[in-house]
């Protein structure tokens, strides 16, 4: 059976309420048109968990998707606070659970390797752990020192976003890699958006450039400028403008929520959306040609 | 502004700047630390390595970056990792020599705070929160901390421990057994803090024109001044000219 359906059935088929939730993407390849689709078909009480939950998380907590988040940064990149975040935190509405990003990533490691939990090193900051259990400090059998360990973290739904895969999900991906393998691999479902859709002799020309393979996939969909106002390297840049505007649009509920409704509701799709952003920002985000060089696999 | 002056953030970045020697492997961020990098490379120290969270190592942007996942850090680096890999392989592991911090508050012991103003559990103002913070503070070889100097940003005592500097002084950090030095300098837009022998923040360095009193009164516990502090020499037209025309030609940080 094709895993290739629309972003729609996607969602409708692999994301049910309640769900912990995990839209990977470090600034790179964020799954917006994702995000926007679960506020269309008005997902409730999420657990929502991003290292930085960045303007996509803002939006889904505006649009009242969550009920908690886990993160480690929540900051709007280059430009200040998250405004609607930030604002369901002081007001108690929203559940949190936080870390460090090695502490998140680590757990995601965890997650995605099988193992029942993850040590780092001590940091010395120790109010963290203070306020989140999950942060435990036992003894390294082996010389007696301590060392903090984090629980894995499994979601029940990874959304990731890749330049490219074939039908079977096979997924490449180039430029900032973040922690897309891992969000893959720790879930246990996986909804796979990509720039293009290629023949598998595409994938196989390049596998070392393979990061998630098509036996972790759930759901392939084909969503161009699946990643604005996040970006795609090599296919648009970041929407810098986007980002700085959201910083006045989502000072207050009410703007965040005519945000959503004209660019949201408003729309049925991702397609739709481009459209509407329309040629100047398309040209404006167009990044010029810069190839690697091909390598040698040989022929064996 | 005219050439013969320089305002606190261009005072800022170059002084940062000469804290780097040829050959450190730098954690960066984007703003000021980028900038002071980018002069760092461009100046005195030609061999320097800018490594980001984001996974990017041997970065060089052709255009300033405005977010730590900018894509043009990845266009002409020299290599890209994972997360994961970035904060073990090069962070925990010992290959990062600076570390760039800051917070919305610095302690008298050079423990930053970025997570919440208030109580944690019923935040007053929530802040970003450690990002990569509580790692760099902890695990970079020497840490750099770039900030205005105001009373507000410098309490005694911080609310919340979001990355460790000397913790309550004296071998607190070194008891805790975390691998880095720890804070070397508070860059400010008066002048520079540097730990003394039991890790409290003294006064070492004040910037041309500006008065201990100065500094005294916009800090929140009683500053000690170094018996050799000194004055910081001015930013040389050279440095001006390579921030103000090749780095952040369009002024978005200085």
């Amino acid at each position: 059976m094709s895993k290739l359906m629309s972003l729609h059935e996607a969602i409708r088929d692999h994301i049910h309420p309640g769900d912990l939730v995990y839209a990977s993407g470090f600034t790179h390849l964020i799954p917006f048109a994702a995000g926007h689709e679960i506020i269309r078909q008005g997902l409730r009480n999420l657990t929502l968990a991003r290292a930085t939950p960045d303007l996509i998380y803002d939006q889904m907590v505006a649009a009242g998707c969550a009920r908690k988040l886990i993160f480690s940064y929540i900051g709007n990149p280059g430009v200040g606070s998250l405004h609607r975040i930030r604002a369901a935190l002081e007001s108690g509405e929203l559940e949190w659970e936080e870390y460090s990003h090695f502490g998140m990533i680590s757990r995601l490691q965890a997650g995605a390797s099988g193992l029942p939990f993850m040590p780092m090193n001590p940091t010395g900051a120790a109010d963290l752990a203070a306020n989140n259990p999950n942060y435990r400090q036992i003894a390294d059998p082996y010389s007696g020192a301590a060392v903090v360990v984090v629980p894995p973290l499994t979601p029940h739904v990874a959304i990731v976003h890749a330049q490219r895969a074939d039908q079977q999900g096979n997924a490449q991906v180039w430029g900032i890699l973040g922690e897309q393998q891992l969000a893959a691999f720790a879930s246990q479902r996986v909804i796979l958006t990509v720039e293009e859709v290629v023949d598998q002799a595409v994938i196989r020309s390049d596998p070392n450039r393979t990061i998630i393979p098509g036996m972790v996939v759930d759901a392939i969909c084909h969503v161009p400028y699946c990643a604005h106002p996040s970006y795609t390297q090599g296919y648009y840049d970041r929407d810098n403008e986007f980002y700085m505007n959201w910083d006045q649009v989502s000072k207050t509920q009410q703007g965040a929520q005519d945000y959503l409704d004209e660019w949201v509701f408003g729309l049925p799709d991702r397609a739709a959306y481009w459209d509407k952003l329309g040629s100047e920002v398309h040209h404006r985000l167009k990044p010029g040609d810069r190839f690697s060089q091909p390598v040698n696999y040989g022929a064996y | 502004m005219d050439k013969s002056g320089y305002n606190p953030q261009e005072l800022m970045v170059v002084n940062a700047a000469r804290l780097l020697n040829d050959h450190d492997v730098v954690f960066v961020g984007v703003g000021i630390p980028n900038l002071a990098c980018n002069l760092a490379m461009r100046t005195h120290a030609p061999n320097l390595q800018m490594i980001y969270e984001a996974g990017v190592i041997g970065a060089q942007p052709a255009r300033l970056p405005l977010s730590i996942g900018d894509p043009t850090l990845v266009t002409g680096a020299t290599a890209v990792c994972s997360m994961y890999d970035i904060f073990s392989l090069y962070l925990q592991r010992g290959n990062v020599d600076v570390g760039f911090l800051g917070g919305a508050q610095i302690d008298q012991f050079g423990n930053i705070n970025a997570t919440v103003i208030g109580e944690y559990k019923h935040p007053k103002v929530r802040l970003p929160g450690s990002g990569g913070s509580m790692e760099i503070a902890a695990w970079a070889n020497r840490c750099y901390i770039i900030t205005p100097h105001q009373k507000r940003r410098f309490p005694a005592r911080v609310d919340f421990h979001t990355s460790a500097g000397f913790l309550s002084g004296g071998d607190a950090r070194v008891k805790t057994g975390v691998r880095g030095g720890g804070p070397q300098a508070v860059v400010t837009n008066l002048g520079i803090l540097t730990p003394d022998d039991n890790g409290e923040l003294v006064l070492t360095a004040l910037h041309p024109g500006v008065s201990f009193d100065q500094v005294y009164e916009n800090t929140g516990w009683s500053l000690k001044q170094a018996r050799d502090c000194q004055v910081t020499a001015p930013p040389t037209e050279e440095e001006l000219t390579i921030l103000r025309e090749k780095l952040d030609p369009n002024r978005i940080y200085i």
